[in-house]
């Protein structure tokens, strides 16, 4: 068991990844009850921006003062295309049957993929993407924390708190509850709830572009793909952690994560389960708990309370 | 409400899953006439993966075997037959690649086909061309099973699909030269082997372990990674623990350059070696951690250093063609030119004329072609696998594929 506190590590900085992607499923969800099948492209444009900013950054520019440029720049992007999204694709169908935006939201995945695939630069295949020098942090013996995975276990806490504290205090957070709670009565109290939903899409983007460069620094490649997978994943947490609830996507994305890292680590340890384990049944583990957990809570983890969703 | 979730769930995955396989087929050849008079239209068939994650070597096939079909043109190789290429995108997806199949077979000018590059899809396509006796010719396909039988793991080698030949060599030769430089020439003894659970990773990984321990190697532990992840720490640090002094990686360069760079971050200092589905630039390229030592197999001697493919490198520069030959340029280039010498001997049997049985003569043809390739020598045996049993170990040295051995290999 001398590597359990490493893949305990590990689980954490994929879920707290997860979690990341899973706010821009969970605010959506919450407010409009769509699933924005396209978020994990969004994600992906957020890479690919980060990638345009650190490029026109003069080069041999210190990763510190990169970075918080290239999440700005990523987030214009993931922002501006979620945007868009919402505007031209998702809101001419608000009052549709509930399955044109989820088709329509299938379709501008696979659109954005293709774009990106045509347009950026030797974007065909994986593009590198800068990394952090230098070793892993070794806490102990066991135990080494990469750079990267640090990176997204001290941001992800930080995002989280700003958007509790937005969606509590500030007038406009109040104003997406109430509109999350119902969107009619929101309308009728003079709350603008067509402006509430670009920004819940405009939140989720700007997070899912912080998880690209976190993505991007960790593994030092982006493709026009990996919003897929991601995408997928984030959408589980979302519904593991109770879709709808900001705190429960993060928990959900941190679940998942562990489930996963533990599942290649110890299920083939356990006597006459070594066909199962391993990285090939991972996703099988992840989604049995998934199914598990919405036998017990068909809510999710943190439930979906009504009045708190946003 | 709760119910809604999980349908949505459901629906979501499916559709997910869906789209992965649905989106195929784009047409790429024109089939009318030049006009040019009476030349009879031959189309070679091409099917690859021309957009996705293989598509720099899907890219590459399709290029090559258009030069071939250029240079039988411009040479008039054949007369009175002029070669057109007509190529299909199957994205590496089996079922893709089983509807172009049936496509490339609607159309009565395709009298063979260069393709597929994934063992996987070549299975699913081997039945469609079969049945319509149409020849096929994989450049990259490397699983033994193909063509010489399921059973063929014990012993018992049985040719399934009469119209199936392949210029590359197969895993057996791959996985064995492999285990035999990794345990005699780098003396590495604790392997852990990682597969992508596809076609051709597992029976890769499967072959260079029997053969590792036959050697008297260790496999101190297995692991398998799905394709299209990207996140493997867990398996690196499973790798670190182990106590490995290698990795061996069966699957495709986007996983395993991943693999591999998570591996040496752990800190773990062992060399990775593969296939030849990780022998690409891309797999050095796209992470950034140092692939310095890690290791690969290819068929064939490397392209550049043989006297027969400087004509084919010059051409292939003189055409422009937009993305590079690839790894699999020369096999596609001869799987080409095998094509087009099996149409030549069809139509010179039948007086000048293409027969009426056009394909199953060029099948006939196919199985007696013999010529001096881009690669060497090409010609099949009787299970219609390459003679030519040529290979290469690559290294990674200053970030780039180096070759350090070349050997023929005789079991």
């Amino acid at each position: 068991m001398h590597e359990l506190p490493q893949q305990l590590a590990n689980g954490l900085a994929l879920g707290a990844l997860y979690g990341l992607i899973a706010i821009g499923y969970t605010m959506v969800y919450g407010i409009v009850q769509l699933i924005n099948f396209a978020h994990g492209e969004i994600f992906m444009i957020g890479g690919f921006g980060a990638l345009t900013a650190y490029a026109i950054l003069p080069t041999g520019t210190s990763l510190l003062i990169a970075i918080p440029v290239m999440i700005v720049g990523g987030a214009i992007c993931s922002v501006a295309v979620a945007c868009a999204a919402e505007r031209f694709a998702y809101r001419p169908l608000r009052s549709a049957p509930r399955l044109a935006p989820l088709i329509t939201a299938i379709g501008l995945s696979i659109a954005l993929q293709q774009l990106v695939w045509q347009f950026y630069p030797d974007a065909k295949k994986a593009v590198s993407f800068p990394e952090f020098k230098g070793a892993a942090f070794k806490i102990t013996d066991s135990l080494a924390i990469q750079r990267a995975d640090l990176f997204v276990l001290i941001l992800a806490p930080l995002c989280m708190l700003a958007l509790g504290v937005f969606v509590q205090k500030s007038r406009s957070g109040r104003a997406m509850q109430a509109t999350a709670q119902d969107p009619d009565t929101a309308k009728l109290m003079g709350i603008n709830t067509d402006r509430i939903i670009v920004m819940a899409f405009a939140i989720g983007a700007a997070f899912a572009a912080v998880a690209a460069v976190a993505y991007g620094l960790d593994k030092g490649q982006i493709n026009f793909e990996m919003g897929f997978i991601l995408g997928l994943k984030a959408f589980t947490a979302a519904v593991l952690g109770g879709i709808g609830n900001i705190y429960g996507a993060m928990v959900g994305g941190v679940v998942l994560g562990l489930a996963e890292a533990l599942s290649i680590a110890y299920i083939e340890d356990i006597p006459g389960m070594s066909q199962l384990g391993g990285g090939a049944w991972s996703n099988v583990w992840a989604f049995v708990l998934l199914i598990v957990v919405l036998l017990v809570r068909p809510q999710g983890l943190l439930g979906e309370r009504v009045a708190d969703r946003a | 409400m709760r119910h809604r979730s999980l349908l949505v769930l459901t629906t979501v995955i499916t559709t997910g899953a869906l789209t992965l396989t649905a989106c195929g087929s784009r047409d790429g050849g024109d089939s009318k006439d030049n006009g040019g008079g009476k030349k009879t239209t031959v189309v070679i068939g091409v099917d690859a993966p021309l957009t996705g994650s293989l598509s720099a070597l899907g890219q590459g096939i399709k290029n090559s075997v258009d030069l071939a079909a250029k240079t039988a043109n411009k040479n008039n190789e054949v007369p009175g037959i002029e070669f057109k290429v007509e190529a299909l995108d199957d994205q590496a997806v089996p079922a893709s690649g089983q509807a172009n199949a049936t496509k490339l077979v609607g159309n009565k000018d395709v009298l063979g086909v260069v393709g597929p590059l994934n063992s996987g899809v070549a299975q699913q396509m081997q039945g469609v061309f079969n049945s319509a006796n149409l020849a096929q010719v994989s450049p990259a396909n490397t699983n033994p099973a193909l063509s010489q039988g399921d059973n063929w793991g014990k012993g018992e080698f049985k040719r399934g699909f009469k119209t199936y030949f392949r210029t590359a060599a197969t895993d057996v030769v791959q996985g064995k030269f492999a285990a035999q430089y990794l345990f005699k020439d780098a003396g590495k003894k604790k392997v852990f082997i990682v597969d992508d659970k596809q076609t051709y990773g597992a029976g890769l990984a499967a072959i260079f372990a029997e053969e590792f321990k036959k050697l008297g190697g260790e496999v101190v532990g297995t692991d398998h990674v799905t394709v299209k992840e990207t996140d493997f720490s867990s398996t690196a640090d499973k790798v670190k623990t182990s106590g490995a002094d290698s990795v061996y990686f069966g699957g495709q360069y986007p996983e395993g350059g991943l693999l591999a760079d998570q591996i040496k971050k752990t800190g773990a200092n062992v060399p990775l070696m593969g296939g030849d589905g990780i022998q690409d630039p891309a797999f050095i390229s796209a992470s950034g951690e140092a692939n310095e030592g890690d290791l690969a197999t290819s068929i064939g001697y490397p392209v550049e250093k043989l006297d027969t493919a400087k004509k084919f490198i010059e051409d292939y520069k003189a055409e422009g063609y937009k993305d590079p030959y690839a790894a699999y340029g020369g096999y596609s280039y001869d799987a080409g030119w095998a094509v087009i010498q099996a149409v030549k001997a069809a139509v010179a049997a039948n007086g000048g004329k293409l027969p009426t049985d056009a394909r199953a003569k060029v099948v006939e043809a196919l199985g007696k072609v013999s010529f001096e390739g881009v690669t060497g020598k090409v010609a099949f045996d009787e299970y219609g696998d390459t003679t030519n049993k040529q290979l290469t170990v690559y290294k990674v040295e200053g970030g780039k594929w180096v070759d350090v051995k070349s050997d023929t290999f005789n079991q």
